[in-house]
C-alpha cells in the first residue's frame, strides 16, 4: 500500500511552520505508524532533505513519548492506543492522511512534530508527590487498602503522560492529567495529609501554564491511550472545592514558635 | 590494575550493616557545597537525584528527554521483587540473595547481591509510601506472583505496568526534589563526554537537543544511571532512544567495561514480522505463570494449533526442565526455543516462534480470571498482531532484553575512574550472567534509594581540591574533542543514512553474538564490525546542522558508539572460553546441551581497559571468590 | 477571602460559577413552566397564579435581581472561560475532528446567545410589556381573591394574543428548543463541575438530563402549539367582544 502525508513542518518555535506532501514508498499494512515514518525518512535522508523531526521512544505504548494528531484526532483511529501502536492496516491504500503536532499553547512546538511537554513536569513539580523521606517508610502491609481503593488509584496511575487529552480537548485542558496525578495520590491513605495542599497547587500550577478549561465534553477521556476516565475531573473539582472551603472556613492551628 | 571491589569484612549478612555504621558522613552544612552530576532520569537516577537532593547535595539531573518520566524503566511489565515473605511460603533475604547468584550463573558479586536482597524489603516499603499502587488482595493486603527463576511468589506488581509505577513514585520524589530548588533538572541535554581532572571524574558535556548548544557542567562527582546497551542490537525490547553513549564515553575515559558479552535475551517477545521492523515488544514474564509454551512435534507442521491434538505437541519446557517447567530462567527458555526453532518445529510465517497457551489455563480458571491478570498485555498483544490471544496461542520468540554488563564498579558502585559512580543497568554489578524476572526494578532502586546516599559520602570526604572551573584546560579539550566529532559526523555528507549502519550492525551482532556464539561467528564479527565502522565515518550522511533539533545527528552519535562498543562485546563473547547465563558458546555445552560453565578458569568479572583507537582493548579480571555459598551447576530440571 | 478568590480566579473556580449558576436558572426555567402550564386550566387560575406573584411586591424584586445576578455572573464565566480557552490553543488543527462531545456540547456558545436574545424579547413582551405590548396592560380579568372579586392582569388572555402571533411562536419555540438543547448538556455539566457524579450513575444522569430536557421541550411547546392550534383560545367576555 501506499498514502500520501500532509504533514506539519516548522523549523524551531520561533518561526512559523506549514504542511508538505509526502508520498510514501511502498509499505506493508503491519507497519506501525511509526515506522512508516521511519521509512518516508529515511527516503528523505537518501536524497539530502531534512527528516521529519516525531517524539517516539519506547515504541510499546507506555513511555508516552510520542504524540502526533493523525487526521485530526491525538494518536490515531483507534481507541485506547497510542500512535506508536496504530498500524498501516488501519488505513486504505491511497490515503491522504494529515499529521499535525499538538496543538496547544502550553506545548510549544520545538521542531515538525515535536511538542515540548515541561508544563506536565511544573504542575508535577507543584504537588503531584507524596512527601516522604528516603528510607523513613513503615513496613508496605502497615496500612491495609481495600481492593476497590488500589484498583481506582491504579486507574488513575495509568496515565502516561503524553499529553493527548490536552490535544484532543477542544480547549486545550489539562484536567484529565491534572486529575488522574492527583486522584491517584488522593485517593490512597498515604496521600490523604497533603491532599488539600496538593490538589490546590496543582491546578493553580495548571491554570499558570495557560491551559485551557474543561468544558465537561470529554474529548480527553476518548483519545486516552490508557483510557482514564472523566470521572477523576468530577473527583479533583470536588477535593478542589472541598479543599477550598477548609481553608477559608477551617480551623488553623495554632503555631508554635521556636524549639 | 587493580579491581579491589573494597567488599567490608565480616560475614556477609553483617556487611552492609557494618559498612553503614563504618561509612564516614558528610554533615549537613557541607553537604550543601557538593555538586553532584546525575545523568538519567530512570529508576536508578531518579531515586538517587531525589535522594541525594533530599540529603542536601546540589544535584544536577540530566536526560535527554523531554521529561524525566520517559526513561525506559517505564516498559517494565511484570514486577520487582522483595523478600517480605508476605505469602508465607518461606521465603527470605538468604533465598533472594541465592535464587539471584544462581540465576546469574555464579557470575556476580556475593556482597553486592546480598546487599541487594536486604534493601529489597526497604524499596517495597518506599514505592508504597510514595503511592505506588500495587495489586492487592481483598483484605486489602499486597498480592504477590511468583516469576521465573524463583519458588516462592515474591514479586510485587501493578497490573501490567510495574515499571511506570514504580519510575512514577521515583519521577514524583524528583519532582518534590526540583519543586524545593535542591535539583536542578536538565531536559533535552545528552552527555556526550565525561571529563576527568587528575583521575577523578569532574564533570560532563553535553548537548542540549533543542538549541545543540555544547555545554560543560563541573561537579564533585558524577553518576551515571544510563541503562543498558541492548540497542547494540538494532532490534530490541529497549526504547528507540536508549543508548549506550554516556557509558561509552565513560569506558574511552578510563572505566573499565565488565561483562559486555552478558546480554540478556528475553524468551517471550512478539515475533519479528518484517525488514521495516523499529523494535520487538516484550510480553510480560507472568504470561508463563499461566501459559504453557509449545511447539508441534512434528518439523514441518502447517496445521492451525488448535487443530493439532494434545499427542502431537511438545511442551518442551515442562518436559526439558520438569519442576520449573514453564518458569525457567530466562536464558535457558530463550535456549530452549532457540533449539525447537533450529530443529525446524518453530510457528508463524518465518518458523521464528513458539506457542504459548493459555486454553488450558482459561478452562481452568475462567476467561475472566485470566483477563483480570492480563487483560492489557493480551490488548497488546491484539493491536500489533490482530490476533486474539483468548481465542489462538499467542506466538513467541527471544529477543534482546537487558544487558547484564556495564561499567566496572565497586562495592561503593564506584567505577575505576574515582568520582564516576553507575548505577541500576549501566553498571555491571549485581546479576552476573544472567538476570531473573523482576529484579532489574529491584536493583536499580536498591542503588538509587539505599546505596548510593550513602556509599557516596565515603568518596567526597576524602577528595581535596573541590570543582574545577568549567574553563579548566580538562574541559576545554574534551569539549573541542566533542565539537570536533559533531563536526565530523556533519560535514561528512556521505551516501548511507545512520538507520542503515544501524540495522547492519544489528545483524551482525544477532548472527554471531546472539543466543548462540562460537569462536569463528565471533572472530568474524570482529573482523566485520571494524570495516562497518570504517564505512560508517566514510559513508555516513546526517542532513541538517548541529544549532538546531537534529534527530539524525542524535542518531549517528549514538550508532558510531555502537559501532565500538558491538566489537567489544564481541572480543569479550570470544574471549570467555565457557557457557554461562546469556553468554552460550556452542563449544562448551553438555551431552544434553544445556551449558557447560568453567569456573575454574573463568570465575572472575572481565574489566576491558580501552587502549586507544589503534589498539586492542586489555582484559584485565576481578577474580570472584564465594564465600559464602558454594559455585554449582545451576539445575533446574 | 479565599472561597471568593478561587471562585472568580481560578478554572475551577468558574466552572463551579457556571454549575451554581446554572442549577438556579434550571430551577427558575422549570417553576416557570409549570407555573405557565397553568394556560391549560380556567383563566382564573393562571391569573389567580400571576396576581399572587405580583402581589408579593419587594420579595419579587429580590427574586428578580437574584435570578438577573445569576443571569449575569453565568455570562460572565462563560466569556471569561471562552477568553481563556481561546488563549490556550491559538492555532487549531487542519482537520477538525470530534470523537464524543455531544452537538449540544458544542454549541452552548451560540445556544446561550440565541436565549439570551430571546430572554430580553421575552421580557419587554410579557414582563415589561414595552413597545408594541404596552397594550397588554389594558387587558383586565376578575379572580376570587379571598372570597373578594378583584380585578387584574389578564395573563391568560395576553400569552393567548401573543402566541396567536406565528412568528412570535416560532421565535419562541426556535429559543426554547435550544434552551433546552443547552440544558442537556448543562444539567450534566452541572454534576461534574461540582464533583457529584461518578461512574456509577453516570450514564443515568446523562440520560436524566436528556429526558428533562425533552420534557422541558414539550412542555414548553404545547403552549404555543395549543394555542396556534386553537385548542386554547381567549375566553376574557370584554375581548371577544371587541375582536
Amino acid at each position: 500500500m501506499k498514502v500520501r502525508l500532509k504533514v506539519w513542518r516548522q523549523k524551531n518555535d520561533r518561526t512559523a511552520g506549514s504542511f508538505e506532501h509526502y508520498d510514501t514508498p511502498d509499505l506493508n499494512p503491519n507497519m506501525s505508524f511509526l515506522e512508516m515514518l521511519d521509512v518516508v525518512n529515511e527516503v528523505l535522508t537518501e536524497k539530502g532533505a531534512d527528516p521529519i523531526a516525531f517524539d517516539h521512544d519506547c515504541r510499546e505504548g507506555i513511555c508516552g513519548t510520542c504524540s502526533l494528531t493523525i487526521n485530526g484526532k491525538p494518536h490515531g483511529p483507534h481507541r485506547g492506543v497510542a500512535t506508536c501502536q496504530t498500524y498501516m492496516r488501519s488505513f486504505r491504500d491511497g490515503d491522504t492522511i494529515t499529521v499535525e503536532p499538538f496543538r496547544a499553547d502550553p506545548f510549544p512546538v520545538m521542531r515538525d512534530l515535536i511538542v515540548n511537554r515541561a508544563a506536565f513536569d511544573k504542575i508535577m513539580q507543584s504537588g503531584g508527590f507524596i512527601s516522604v523521606r528516603t528510607g523513613a517508610a513503615p513496613d508496605a502491609n502497615t496500612i491495609p487498602i481495600s481492593k476497590e481503593v488500589a484498583d481506582l488509584a491504579m486507574d488513575a496511575a495509568a496515565c502516561i503522560g503524553c499529553g493527548a487529552c490536552v490535544a484532543a480537548c477542544k480547549n486545550a485542558s489539562a484536567m484529565l492529567f491534572v486529575s488522574a496525578k492527583a486522584s491517584q495520590l488522593n485517593l490512597l491513605p498515604q496521600g490523604k495529609p497533603e491532599k488539600d495542599r496538593r490538589v490546590l497547587a496543582m491546578v493553580q500550577a495548571m491554570d499558570e501554564a495557560g491551559f485551557g478549561n474543561c468544558t465537561n465534553q470529554y474529548e480527553c477521556s476518548a483519545v486516552c491511550p490508557k483510557l482514564i476516565s472523566e470521572d477523576f475531573i468530577a473527583r479533583m473539582n470536588r477535593d478542589y472545592m472541598a479543599a477550598t472551603f477548609r481553608q477559608t472556613f477551617g480551623s488553623v492551628p495554632s503555631t508554635v514558635v521556636g524549639g | 590494575m587493580n579491581f579491589d571491589a573494597k567488599i567490608p569484612s565480616g560475614p556477609l549478612p553483617q556487611k552492609w550493616d557494618r559498612y553503614l555504621t563504618e561509612a564516614k558522613l558528610v554533615s549537613p552544612n557541607n553537604k550543601r557545597k557538593y555538586e553532584l552530576i546525575v545523568v538519567g532520569a530512570g529508576l536508578a537516577g531518579a531515586s538517587a537525584a531525589a535522594s541525594l537532593g533530599e540529603l542536601g547535595y546540589k544535584v544536577k539531573c540530566f536526560v535527554f528527554h523531554d521529561s524525566p518520566r520517559r526513561a525506559h524503566s517505564i516498559a517494565a511489565q511484570g514486577g520487582i521483587n522483595a523478600a517480605k515473605n508476605y505469602q508465607n511460603d518461606g521465603d527470605s533475604v538468604e533465598r533472594l540473595f541465592y535464587d539471584t547468584i544462581k540465576g546469574g550463573d555464579f557470575r556476580s558479586r556475593e556482597a553486592n547481591v546480598y546487599r541487594l536482597a536486604q534493601v529489597s524489603v526497604k524499596i517495597i516499603d518506599q514505592c508504597v509510601a510514595q503511592g505506588v499502587p500495587f495489586a492487592r488482595e481483598y483484605g486489602g493486603l499486597l498480592a504477590n506472583r511468583s516469576f521465573g527463576g524463583a519458588q516462592v511468589a515474591r514479586t510485587f506488581y501493578a497490573r501490567g505496568q510495574t515499571g511506570q509505577q514504580l519510575l512514577l513514585g521515583a519521577y514524583s520524589a524528583l519532582s518534590r526534589q526540583v519543586g524545593l530548588g535542591t535539583v536542578a533538572m536538565h531536559t533535552y541535554e545528552e552527555m556526550l563526554d565525561l571529563v576527568v581532572v587528575d583521575g577523578h571524574a569532574k564533570g560532563i558535556i553535553t548537548r542540549n537537543l533543542v538549541s545543540g548548544e555544547i555545554a560543560c557542567h563541573a561537579a564533585d562527582a558524577v553518576i551515571l544511571a544510563t541503562g543498558g546497551y541492548g540497542n547494540v542490537f538494532n532490534l530490541s525490547t529497549y526504547a528507540r532512544g536508549s543508548n549506550a553513549t554516556a557509558i561509552w564515553r565513560a569506558y574511552r575515559r578510563g572505566a573499565c567495561f565488565s561483562n559486555p558479552c552478558f546480554t540478556q535475551i528475553h524468551p517471550t517477545c512478539i515475533p519479528v514480522s518484517g525488514d521495516y521492523q523499529s523494535k520487538l515488544t516484550l510480553m510480560s514474564e507472568s504470561l508463563r505463570n499461566d501459559g504453557r509454551i509449545w511447539v508441534p512435534k512434528n518439523v514441518g507442521e502447517k496445521r492451525a494449533p488448535g487443530d493439532i491434538p494434545e499427542s502431537e505437541r511438545d511442551y518442551y519446557l515442562e518436559r526439558m526442565y520438569p519442576s520449573y517447567g514453564n518458569l525457567a530462567p530466562r536464558d535457558i527458555s530463550s535456549r530452549a526455543a532457540k533449539r525447537v526453532c533450529d530443529e525446524g518445529r518453530g510457528v508463524g510465517e518465518s518458523g521464528l516462534g513458539v506457542y504459548l497457551d493459555f486454553s488450558d489455563a482459561i478452562n481452568r480458571l475462567g476467561l475472566d480470571t485470566i483477563r483480570e491478570r492480563y487483560g492489557n498485555l493480551f490488548d497488546i498483544y491484539k493491536e500489533i498482531t490482530d490476533e486474539n490471544a483468548y481465542e489462538v496461542p499467542m506466538r513467541i520468540f527471544p529477543a534482546v532484553h537487558y544487558t547484564m554488563g556495564g561499567l566496572w564498579v565497586d562495592y561503593n558502585l564506584m567505577s575505576n575512574v574515582p568520582g564516576l559512580f553507575v548505577l541500576g543497568e549501566a553498571n555491571f554489578s549485581d546479576h552476573g550472567a544472567n538476570r531473573l524476572g523482576a529484579s532489574a526494578l529491584m536493583q536499580g532502586l536498591a542503588d538509587g534509594y539505599f546505596v548510593i546516599p550513602y556509599t557516596i559520602g565515603n568518596y567526597l570526604t576524602g577528595i581535596k581540591g573541590g570543582r574545577p572551573a568549567v574553563d579548566h584546560a580538562d574541559f576545554r579539550r574534551t569539549e573541542e574533542e566533542v565539537r570536533a566529532r559533531l563536526k565530523r559526523l556533519l560535514e561528512n555528507k556521505g551516501k548511507r543514512t545512520v538507520q542503515s549502519f544501524h540495522k547492519e550492525l544489528g545483524k551482525i551482532m544477532w548472527d554471531h553474538c546472539g543466543m548462540g556464539r562460537n569462536e569463528e561467528g565471533l572472530k568474524k564479527a570482529i573482523e566485520l564490525i571494524p570495516q562497518l565502522r570504517a564505512e560508517f565515518w566514510e559513508n555516513v550522511t546526517v542532513p541538517g546542522s548541529g544549532e538546531e533539533l537534529n534527530q539524525s545527528l542524535e542518531r549517528a552519535g549514538r550508532v558510531a558508539d555502537f559501532l565500538e562498543l558491538g566489537e567489544l562485546m564481541c572480543r569479550d563473547a570470544l574471549d570467555r572460553r565457557e557457557s554461562c547465563g546469556g553468554h552460550f558458546r556452542e563449544e562448551f555445552q553438555t551431552e544434553d546441551g544445556e551449558a557447560l560453565r568453567n569456573d575454574e578458569d573463568y570465575g572472575f568479572v572481565s574489566c576491558w581497559e580501552h587502549q586507544g583507537d589503534d589498539k586492542a582493548p586489555v582484559r584485565h579480571r576481578e577474580p570472584l571468590d564465594y564465600e559464602h555459598i558454594q559455585m554449582a551447576v545451576r539445575n533446574y530440571k | 477571602m479565599k472561597l471568593l478568590t478561587a471562585l472568580f480566579t481560578t478554572s475551577i473556580g468558574k466552572k463551579v460559577i457556571m454549575a451554581v449558576t446554572g442549577l438556579i436558572l434550571v430551577g427558575f426555567v422549570i417553576g416557570h413552566l409549570v407555573g405557565n402550564l397553568q394556560i391549560f386550566a380556567a383563566p382564573e387560575v393562571i391569573n389567580s397564579y400571576a396576581h399572587f406573584l405580583q402581589s408579593l411586591g419587594p420579595a419579587l424584586w429580590a427574586v428578580r435581581l437574584f435570578l438577573l445576578a445569576a443571569v449575569g455572573l453565568h455570562i460572565w464565566a462563560a466569556i471569561q472561560l471562552t477568553l481563556e480557552n481561546r488563549r490556550a490553543r491559538p492555532r487549531g488543527y487542519d482537520i477538525n475532528h470530534t470523537i464524543q462531545a455531544s452537538y449540544a456540547s458544542r454549541t452552548m456558545r451560540w445556544s446561550g446567545f440565541i436565549v439570551l436574545a430571546f430572554l430580553l424579547f421575552h421580557l419587554a413582551h410579557f414582563t415589561a410589556r414595552v413597545g408594541p405590548y404596552e397594550k397588554y396592560n389594558d387587558m383586565t380579568a376578575t379572580i376570587n381573591h379571598q372570597g373578594q372579586v378583584i380585578e387584574v392582569l389578564d395573563v391568560h388572555s395576553m400569552m393567548v394574543i401573543g402566541f396567536q402571533q406565528p412568528l412570535v411562536s416560532l421565535f419562541y419555540i426556535v429559543a426554547i428548543g435550544l434552551l433546552s438543547l443547552h440544558l442537556s448538556h448543562g444539567i450534566m455539566s452541572m454534576f461534574q463541575s461540582v464533583g457529584l457524579v461518578s461512574n456509577r450513575w453516570r450514564a443515568g444522569l446523562t440520560k436524566a438530563a436528556v429526558v428533562i430536557s425533552v420534557a422541558y421541550f414539550i412542555g414548553n411547546l404545547l403552549i404555543p402549539l395549543s394555542i396556534l392550534l386553537g385548542w386554547v383560545d381567549v375566553q376574557n367576555p370584554a375581548l371577544l367582544a371587541s375582536s
